[in-house]
């Protein structure tokens, strides 16, 4: 028997029934396509993410105070760790040959009024570093003034949303902004941004960061962040920060030292986990496709038990019997696979047409995967019928009406 | 050469054995006209699906042109079927999506006979049963008779010797069912066996060779003068339709 005979066999006896045959290629149709946009999902959450985080620049440093390891749980740390200073902060511009630039930040909430108009939000203290370091883009105005850092003038740059809500389209440079029980003159406001990395930079108050100390009656800053001069010298750079910060605080090492790469890649790899998940999920549906699969064939056999007995009686062999059912199989999880792709790739390019920032991409592995399992899905729900079609009795076959 | 001895058959109903057939010696010479009657249940059919290798005795030797066939695996009696013998039943057994040439071509697809040469082998076939003009009709837009016939002409595609047909008029009205004898012993004419299986005596007795089958066993065998083809094949069937 020639294979494009059995092919053209196969096909004829699919044909036949058109509405179950359509019915179980969809089937395997949605399971491929979910298999192939869930995994574009999450692989476009990672892709953006990493994207994200690149966007900070891959250069940068985050130093934090505390040992996150040790903290309070070390019998050999005794007292406190020592704050983390504006003056470390200095000493590491100063010192770390490799440091571009370094930006002190502290945190904390305020309430902001203006006029009769109250809002509640977070009050970074930076330098003029800062501009540089987190690549803000200002609306109107300027940004923090350089030098002087501690004195801390009265002097802030609010974010797009606060100038929006507390302003209302008045131009508020020059105006006086109340944060919490002090006032401070507005200089600057920020371009919209939206979130990034889960900082929200539209509904936020830059404020100098002394001042800040000061106002949130903190000793010990929140994070410094240090721009290194090229991605090369990271390893070198935080080397000589925590030797540098080790020697000032007495020779304990009580400060963490981020890399943007452990971050990225942390993010990376949690991300990789959803998209296995999801993934996963995914599978479950193309099996129940593949039950469905088994089902179509369970009843196209016992539909054409005669047919099968009148194939025996005309010299088909069981081999050539199985081969038939099995083509029949496999033709409906390729077809249902091709049309999943199919889909799958038209709503992705519609996405990626809607959402342009999102980079949805459908991975190669889930390409491939989907497209083998639907195929191997098939081949083995079919088997089954397929054998019990083979081991019908052609007698007892033949002898139904 | 079909040569039975001793063939039985039995099967497990529930719990208890039936012996359908039991203690069959029989010969039937190539080109011969065999007709196997007998009551419903005597074991005509089973004796029928043995000689074409549908099915295989629990006892006996069975040696089809001299070769042991009874104990011959799967494989080989597939490869029989297809080659030695053809079938024609009395429901016909037509692939209901298949055209009538569609039908006849199928034999050959699963003997991987190549596509030119089954569309020639197809036009004869049912030039033979003057279906010509019907060949692209599906089952269910041909008549009994003309499903029959497409039947016929699916069974001597292969060019087999034996033709094997069980109660062939069986579901057709006498007329078809005249002109369906009529191709068959054409068939034979032409020099296959012919083994019908039937409750019509009056089709029965135009056999030269008539079996009488009860309880499994074979109770009468009557035998013309070998050689001698039923003269005026056509005319005949014609006369027996009009009984």
């Amino acid at each position: 028997m020639r294979f494009r005979d059995l092919l053209a066999f196969s096909a004829g006896a699919l044909r036949g029934h058109r509405l179950r045959t359509g019915l179980s290629l969809a089937g395997v149709a949605i399971g491929v396509a979910s298999v192939i946009l869930l995994t574009s999902l999450g692989e476009g959450a990672r892709l953006y993410v990493t994207g994200e985080f690149a966007s900070l620049g891959s250069n940068l440093l985050i130093l934090f105070p505390g040992k996150t390891e040790t903290t309070g749980m070390s019998p050999f740390v005794t007292g406190a760790p020592h704050d983390l200073t504006l003056d470390d902060a200095e000493a590491i511009a100063r010192r770390v040959r490799q440091a571009r630039r370094v930006a002190p930040v502290v945190f904390g909430l305020a309430t902001a009024r203006f006029g009769d108009r109250g809002r509640d939000i977070g009050v970074w203290g930076a330098t003029a570093e800062m501009l540089g370091v987190r690549k803000i883009r200002l609306a109107t105005g300027q940004y923090l003034p350089a030098g002087d850092v501690e004195r801390g003038q009265r002097v802030c740059v609010i974010g797009a949303k606060v100038k929006e809500e507390l302003f209302a389209g008045a131009n508020p440079l020059g105006e006086l902004l109340r944060l919490g029980n002090e006032r401070f003159r507005v200089i600057g406001a920020m371009a919209p941004r939206g979130t990034s990395i889960g900082v929200d930079f539209d509904e936020m108050v830059h404020i100098p960061v002394s001042r800040g100390m000061k106002m949130f009656n903190k000793t010990t800053l929140f994070r410094v962040l240090i721009e290194v001069s090229s991605h090369e010298e990271i390893p070198a750079a935080r080397a000589a920060v925590i030797e540098l910060v080790k020697e000032r605080h007495g020779g304990v090492e009580d400060v963490t030292v981020w890399t943007q790469d452990a971050v990225v890649s942390t993010f990376s790899r949690i991300l990789a986990l959803l998209t296995a998940t999801l993934a996963g999920i995914a599978a479950i549906s193309l099996t129940v496709a593949g039950v469905g699969i088994m089902n179509v064939m369970l009843v196209s056999v016992s539909e054409r038990t005669r047919e099968i007995g009148l194939l025996k009686a005309i010299g088909a062999t069981g081999g050539q019997v199985v081969a038939a059912f099995l083509v029949e199989a496999a033709i409906l999880s390729t077809a249902g696979g091709a049309a999943g792709l199919a889909v799958a790739f038209g709503l992705t390019r519609l996405l990626r047409a809607l959402y342009p920032s999102f980079p949805v991409q459908p991975p190669d592995w889930a390409v491939g995967a989907a497209v083998l399992v639907s195929v191997g899905v098939g081949l083995l729900f079919g088997a089954m019928p397929a054998k019990r079609a083979a081991r019908l009795d052609p007698i007892a076959a033949l002898a139904r009406r | 050469m079909i040569e039975l001895s001793g063939i039985g058959r039995d099967f497990e109903v529930g719990d208890q054995p039936v012996h359908a057939l039991a203690g069959i010696d029989l010969e039937i010479r190539d080109g011969d006209y065999v007709s196997l009657m007998g009551p419903s249940g005597s074991g005509k059919s089973t004796l029928l699906n043995i000689i074409g290798c549908l099915d295989r005795p629990s006892a006996g030797s069975y040696r089809l042109d001299g070769r042991e066939v009874a104990r011959l695996p799967e494989e080989d009696l597939s490869r029989i079927r297809r080659h030695q013998i053809g079938f024609v039943f009395q429901f016909y057994h037509l692939v209901p999506r298949l055209t009538a040439s569609g039908n006849v071509e199928l034999p050959m697809i699963f003997a991987g006979v190549d596509r030119r040469e089954r569309a020639e082998r197809v036009a004869q076939a049912l030039e033979a049963v003057a279906l010509s003009p019907r060949a692209r009709h599906r089952s269910e837009q041909l008549s009994g008779g003309e499903r029959q016939r497409v039947a016929i002409a699916r069974a001597i595609v292969m060019g087999p010797k034996i033709l094997l047909a069980d109660e062939p008029t069986g579901n057709l009205d006498t007329a078809a069912g005249a002109e369906i004898v009529r191709l068959l012993e054409e068939r034979n004419a032409n020099g296959l066996t012919l083994i019908v299986v039937t409750h019509d005596p009056d089709i029965g007795q135009r056999a030269r060779h008539r079996l009488r089958l009860v309880d499994g066993k074979i109770v009468s065998e009557e035998r013309d003068a070998a050689g001698q083809p039923p003269a005026g094949g056509a005319a005949q069937a014609a006369r027996a339709g009009a009984l």
